[in-house]
């Protein structure tokens, strides 16, 4: 093969992966609007579900009753797509912090400082344009009912023997992120294959006991709820704690050998319009962020991030090196080693 | 010329010229040390740059592999991760063979000419996406089947974190060169006062002499100051010797009036005695009375000029002030006598000082003399002498004349200057002057006073105990 084909075909592949759907309509999860006494509407867009945001949002408004709140729902993707072709936002919030980083990387944000932002820590913000307000990070939810009478793994290699030692629980009955199209999923499986060789045998596993694939942690966790999974592996911890906390067929495996920490970040989009009722919308995130415990939301706080079992390996570093997942040739390189271990029955890969 | 004052105030001290001169070149100094680290300190930024920004490139290069033909590129994560380490700058990136993009930014712009070489690299400076970036481009050669295909790699960062890091600096560097100027300023003030010391001791020997000690300067001066010290000593000695000239002068002239106008006197004198008419004798003896005068003035001119000549190298006799009186008083006695004036001594020796006796027999003498020409006839003059105390003797005058005008005091011992109370009297005005001379050259002073009870003056001559 020459080289200039093969360098069309694989820009070809490239396109074809990372452009779902060129130019199409923003695709909402959920919306609704919170109308304030005066004529700003601050229009957020957003991947957290509306049940977690709302105490907020109308803390917010109680403070700022002026302002009204257009308030977006939908997947990271969805919302780094959008931003990068132009649509019109004044504050974005994403769980990916990798996505947010390029938008900013890019240009796709605008720069705010105020005394609550200069109180954030170093790691939590990237050049006054991108504010982490919460450490979450990935864990393991496991059902109650199956795991009676099971002795808890305490590391992923416990995890690995117990899979594979116990087919007939786990056969069909795991779930996990779809890294294909889960933004914050494809950014824990990248970072926890960095850190440890384990996850590319845990998901050869998994595979191999059928793992059903999730978009969002809330519906693997129903899952697990109604007992059609016994685990669910890297969901977001904050969903879990606030599930089980009125939910007690649910438990979250405590496994102490490493935690994939991810920062939620808020930024403030370049074609923002109400920047200054922004600023006031990201300051206030940003205290909440900082408050040890959360009247409004059950999202753990940033200094979660500081505890000695995070601290290990986490939270991941807010910096250039979260363009790399992102590059393509590396997308496509993770994504095709991740469907091979993933994806073993070939009538699920497409 | 310009004068002295026409200068502005900080300009008009040598020691103020100095400093504000060190001050200057100590703010050029800080400047230039300002300037020179805030380069260094940005140039070393920049070089700490683009040392990362080739060491990331190289990793991404050195990634490159081709299987069966195909350019395979997995991006190392360290390639980016250490890109952070100067500061949170915006990365682009592109990797191409053949100007077709492998991954990357399509639009970053790549060199026309890159250095082909392994190991080097081409680095520019580029306007990219609203940002000033810094790009470093590395060639790679892989090969692609039975084909070399040369892929660039450019890797490109935003410099808010050199720019960053050279401002920080630059501060430092300004504080520090700021701290140096004020301690330089600081030193240069006392370098300037102390390099003045000299000058200063200078002026203040040369302001400290007396008024007419114009004995030459012996000092050790530095160089620069040496031709004025000899200019001033050559100058003070060629004054020293005009005064002396025109003293010797009057002394000579003096001296030569006296003599003929003795033998004139002498020769009124016997014409008196051998006429007979009254008016005749009216008229020699008004002659006489005005050779008199003369020979007196001319006489008092002779002590003035011998004060100042012997002022110069002041004797050191023992004298008894109470001898002295005594012996000045019976000199002046046929001239009291001839007015019927009594003078009383009140003077008990020994009553020693030190000094020249020719010259304070002249002051006591003019100043005897003032008394005697100025009292009415039959009146007293005292003459005492008491201790003041443990360092001075005060010989008083007093007598019962018309007394000194009140306003006149101060100047009354000026040269030729007389009181504005004299009348008619015959005088010269230098017989205070020569006592207030020899007593000055003496470390003592003169003293006129009025009495309490108002008639008459009184001069008190007062003198170092030996």
């Amino acid at each position: 093969m020459r080289f200039p084909d093969l360098a069309r075909s694989l820009i070809a592949a490239a396109l074809l992966h990372c452009l779902g759907g060129p130019l199409a309509a923003l695709e909402l999860e959920d919306q609704k609007f919170y109308p304030g006494t005066g004529e700003v509407v601050l229009k957020v867009i957003s991947t957290g579900d509306l049940e977690v945001f709302e105490p907020f949002i109308l803390a917010f408004q109680a403070e700022n009753p002026t302002i009204g709140i257009d308030y977006s729902v939908t997947s990271s993707a969805e919302l780094h797509r959008a931003l990068t072709q132009g649509a019109v936002f004044d504050v974005a919030i994403s769980s990916a912090m990798d996505l947010q980083f390029q938008l900013a990387n890019d240009g796709a944000a605008q720069a705010y400082t105020s005394p609550v932002t200069q109180a954030l820590p170093v790691w939590a913000q990237w050049r006054n344009q991108v504010f982490a307000f919460t450490a979450e990070p990935a864990v393991a939810v496991i059902s109650r009912e199956t795991f009676a009478g099971i002795e808890r793994p305490t590391t992923r290699q416990d995890l690995i023997a117990l899979l594979r030692q116990n087919p007939e629980i786990f056969q069909d009955a795991i779930g996990t992120y779809d890294v294909r199209s889960s933004g914050l999923g494809y950014l824990f499986a990248t970072q926890e294959a960095r850190n440890s060789d384990t996850y590319w045998r845990l998901s050869e596993l998994m595979g191999l006991r059928g793992a059903a694939l999730y978009c969002c942690s809330a519906q693997m966790i129903d899952d697990v709820a109604a007992g059609r999974l016994s685990l669910a592996y890297n969901v977001l911890g904050s969903y879990a704690a606030e599930r089980i906390a009125r939910d007690d067929r649910l438990e979250i495996l405590d496994l102490q050998d490493y935690a994939t920490v991810m920062l939620r970040t808020a930024l403030i989009p370049a074609t923002a319009t109400e920047t200054a009722s922004a600023g006031l919308f990201i300051d206030r995130l940003l205290q909440e962020g900082m408050r040890d415990e959360s009247r409004v939301w059950a999202l753990p706080p940033l200094g979660a991030a500081e505890t000695p079992e995070a601290r290990a390996y986490g939270p991941i570093r807010l910096g250039p090196a979260l363009l790399v997942y992102l590059d393509r040739l590396n997308r496509n390189a993770f994504l095709s080693a991740w469907s091979d271990a993933m994806l073993q029955d070939a009538a699920d890969n497409p | 010329m310009s004068t002295i004052n026409s200068l502005p105030f900080w300009w008009r001290s040598i020691g103020q010229r100095l400093t504000i001169l060190l001050a200057g070149v100590a703010a050029v100094l800080a400047i230039l040390s300002w300037w020179t680290v805030t380069t260094f300190a940005r140039e070393a930024a920049e070089q700490t740059q683009d040392n990362v920004l080739v060491a990331s490139a190289t990793t991404i290069a050195e990634a490159l592999r081709s299987e069966q033909g195909t350019i395979l590129l997995e991006l190392p994560y360290s390639a980016f991760a250490m890109l952070d380490a100067i500061g949170q700058d915006r990365v682009f990136y592109r990797v191409s063979a053949e100007g077709v993009t492998l991954t990357g930014y399509d639009d970053l712009a790549e060199p026309v000419n890159p250095v082909g070489r392994p190991g080097a690299a081409t680095v520019r400076t580029m306007n990219y996406r609203d940002d000033m970036v810094r790009a470093v481009t590395v060639q790679r050669t892989v090969l692609a089947g039975q084909q070399p295909v040369p892929v660039l790699v450019t890797v490109a960062q935003t410099r808010t974190g050199v720019e960053a890091i050279g401002s920080e600096l630059s501060q430092t560097a300004a504080g520090l060169s700021v701290a140096l100027f004020v301690l330089a300023v600081g030193l240069g003030a006392v370098a300037a006062s102390n390099a003045l010391k000299p000058l200063n001791s200078f002026a203040q020997a040369v302001s400290r002499r007396g008024p007419a000690d114009l004995r030459p300067l012996r000092r050790q001066v530095p160089a620069e100051l040496s031709p004025l010290l000899i200019a001033l000593n050559r100058l003070m000695e060629r004054l020293g010797q005009s005064i002396r000239r025109s003293e010797e002068f009057i002394a000579e002239a003096a001296h030569r009036v006296r003599t003929p106008l003795a033998t004139v006197r002498v020769q009124a004198e016997l014409a008196l005695h051998t006429v007979e008419k009254e008016e005749e004798k009216q008229m020699l003896r008004r002659i006489i009375r005005a050779v008199d005068e003369s020979s007196r003035s001319a006489s008092q001119l002779l002590d003035h000029a011998t004060v100042s000549f012997r002022a110069d190298a002041l004797a050191q006799d023992h004298v008894d002030l109470a001898e002295l009186a005594a012996r000045v008083s019976d000199g002046l006695a046929p001239t009291a006598d001839m007015k019927d004036i009594a003078i009383i001594l009140n003077c008990r020796g020994p009553a020693d000082v030190r000094g020249d006796a020719i010259l304070l027999e002249s002051a006591l003498r003019n100043v005897l003399d003032n008394s005697v020409k100025y009292s009415p006839a039959e009146t007293d003059i005292n003459v005492t002498l008491d201790r003041m105390d443990d360092k001075f003797w005060r010989l008083t005058v007093r007598d019962h004349g018309r007394g000194f005008s009140a306003p006149s005091l101060p100047d009354l011992t000026a040269r030729f200057q007389r009181g504005t109370n004299v009348d008619q009297v015959v005088g010269s005005g230098l017989g205070l002057t020569i006592a207030k001379e020899v007593l000055d050259a003496h470390g003592g002073r003169i003293e006129l006073t009025i009495p309490e009870d108002g008639a008459g003056a009184c001069v008190s001559l007062i003198l170092p105990a030996a």
